[in-house]
């Protein structure tokens, strides 16, 4: 679809707005957006928190630029990958599940690492808990077929199944 | 009320007590963020939300749990006069930020002022542990027990991958953030900061002066931070910051050293001529308070200055504050009137010493 102001560019930000109870709907290209957007007192590339607040929480009625369909969207929120890279912020938990497939490379640059090493919680993460002493196990028993000892192999075998008799067994291991 | 008597009432453990390395190691604190699932971060939610995170982590701190912990209690913000607010952040128990810009903000506070849980900041949980001296393992000990007694009552937002959600993508993971605040005048004055700042910052953490920036530090304190939070664990987070932190020590007592040896003169009239002028002063803006008393710690660090207690600096860095000097005189205080003030109470403090 092309810019209903130019014509001439792709039309890449969506507009609502609701004016006197009539919705107006406008499809522009990023130019003639941020020249709207500044006309509405928003501007796409660096909008205030409290916009994107009442944007969030109030779309329809306040001319935020609601992005193209094809950017990544969290269903909980409703915060849109292109603003979390604008506020740098997630807007709640669900957001990450969302963003998941661009997360990686971002939290590669921030932190080095993309994966938790540390705590899991006390209460609620026995389960996460025990997986993790499944992924040690595992990790110990190729090292001893490797070795050729196969009495400590056998050993650690019948800890991991054991281990994964639980976690299979009891669905509210969690509890 | 004197100064004794208002710093008895007004003062955090931090500031009252010494505690290891407490020469160069001012203070030690570790910060850990949590969010509670299936609720919108801070910067999202409505008020009414805003209120069900409140009030679900006012039971938790309230629970038969948590009583082992100690004896806490909670603030909401809105509801403590500007002045009180002011002074808490000056003490460093909460941040600017849920003063300016949190809606139904709130502290759960332990009457020692050691644990302060930040409510609605950025992150719905900010648990605050906040020690004398170079203590990041008990630091991180102490936080981790406040962090398991609240997620007896409390759903967690945490991933098996990503770890602790947050808003910010900065304190993913392990949400934990340990810093050390260091008085470094030996390092500074023998022109080394630069250098050692430099290092640091190739090592994965972040130096930052607690008043003004970089090696102009005012007071020549610095914090210095882990800046990852995630891929590795606390232990290593702690532990990477314990080593700088103990490089730094040693490297602050050899220019000590150096600084005697080769200056004795000259620092020892710089000291004096510091002390002199907090003791004398009639008027001194807080940039001077600072400069001044960093001099007269190095002097009494060094055996030049005697029969002043070495607490003066944290307590006077904290009490000339703008929000505590108002705190002091009862009234509101137009900046002018606050240098006057400011260099009554210097003088008040030092006379209680001698
Ligand atoms: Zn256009
Ligand atoms: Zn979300």
């Amino acid at each position: 679809m092309d810019c209903s102001e130019c014509g001439n560019r792709p039309a890449t930000v969506y507009f609502t707005k609701i004016t006197n109870g009539s919705k107006t709907e406008m499809h522009l290209c990023e130019v003639c957006a941020k020249e709207k957007g500044e006309l509405l007192g928003t501007t796409p590339n660096g909008f205030s928190i409290n916009s994107l607040l009442a944007g969030i929480l109030n779309f329809e009625s306040q001319g935020i630029p609601v992005s193209a369909p094809q950017t990544l969207r969290c269903n909980t929120c409703g915060l849109t990958f292109n603003q979390f890279s604008q506020i740098g912020r997630f807007g709640c938990s669900d957001c990450y599940q969302a963003f998941e497939p661009r997360l990686d490379p971002l939290l590669r640059r921030i932190h080095g690492g993309t994966t938790h090493t540390g705590k899991i919680p006390a209460r609620s993460g026995g389960v996460i808990q025990k997986r993790r002493e499944i992924d040690q196990l595992r990790h110990q028993l190729n090292d001893r077929i490797q070795k050729e000892k196969f009495e400590e192999a056998a050993s650690l075998r019948d800890q991991i199944r054991a281990l994964e008799s639980e976690l299979g067994g009891s669905p509210n291991v969690s509890e | 009320m004197s100064v004794s008597d208002f710093l008895k009432h007004t003062t955090a453990t931090w500031m009252k007590e010494d505690g290891p390395e407490s020469d160069i190691v001012i203070s030690t604190r570790i910060r850990v963020a949590r969010n509670l699932s299936a609720s919108p971060f801070p910067v999202l939610a409505t008020e009414n939300m805003a209120q069900e995170v409140l009030s679900k982590v006012t039971n938790a701190v309230m629970s038969d749990e948590f009583a082992a912990l100690g004896k806490f209690e909670v603030l909401k913000i809105g509801e403590i006069g500007n002045i009180d607010r002011e002074a808490l952040v000056e003490k460093h128990l909460i941040s600017r930020n849920l003063v300016e810009d949190s809606r139904v903000g709130a502290v759960a506070m332990r009457s020692d002022e050691v644990v302060s849980i930040m409510i609605n900041e950025e992150d719905h949980l900010r648990i605050q542990v906040l020690y004398p001296g170079f203590q990041l393992e008990d630091g991180w000990n102490l936080a981790t027990a406040v962090d398991d007694a609240l997620e007896q009552r409390l759903e967690y937002a945490f991933d098996e991958k990503r770890g602790y959600l947050t808003a910010c993508p900065t304190n993913v993971g392990t949400g934990i953030r340990a810093s050390v605040m260091m008085h470094l005048p030996g390092l500074v004055h023998t022109n080394q900061i630069g250098r050692i700042l430099s290092a640091i910052s190739q090592v994965g953490l972040v130096v930052r002066g607690i008043y003004g920036e970089g090696s102009d530090a005012i007071g020549n304190l610095f914090q210095i931070s882990n800046q990852l939070t995630l891929g590795q664990s606390e232990a290593d987070i702690i532990e990477n910051l314990a080593v700088v932190a103990g490089q730094i020590i040693a490297h602050e007592r050899t220019a000590r050293k150096q600084l005697v040896m080769e200056n004795r003169d000259s620092i020892e009239d710089r000291v004096c001529r510091s002390f002199g002028i907090l003791a004398n002063a009639r008027k001194i803006d807080s940039k001077e308070t600072m400069q001044r008393l960093s001099d007269v710690r190095l002097g009494i660090d060094l055996g030049m200055i005697q029969g002043v207690s070495a607490n003066i600096l944290k307590e006077l860095m904290v009490i000339t504050r703008p929000g505590f000097l108002q705190k002091y005189a009862g009234v509101e205080l137009a900046p002018q009137e606050r240098d006057w003030r400011r260099a009554s109470l210097i003088r008040e403090r030092l006379q209680i010493d001698r």
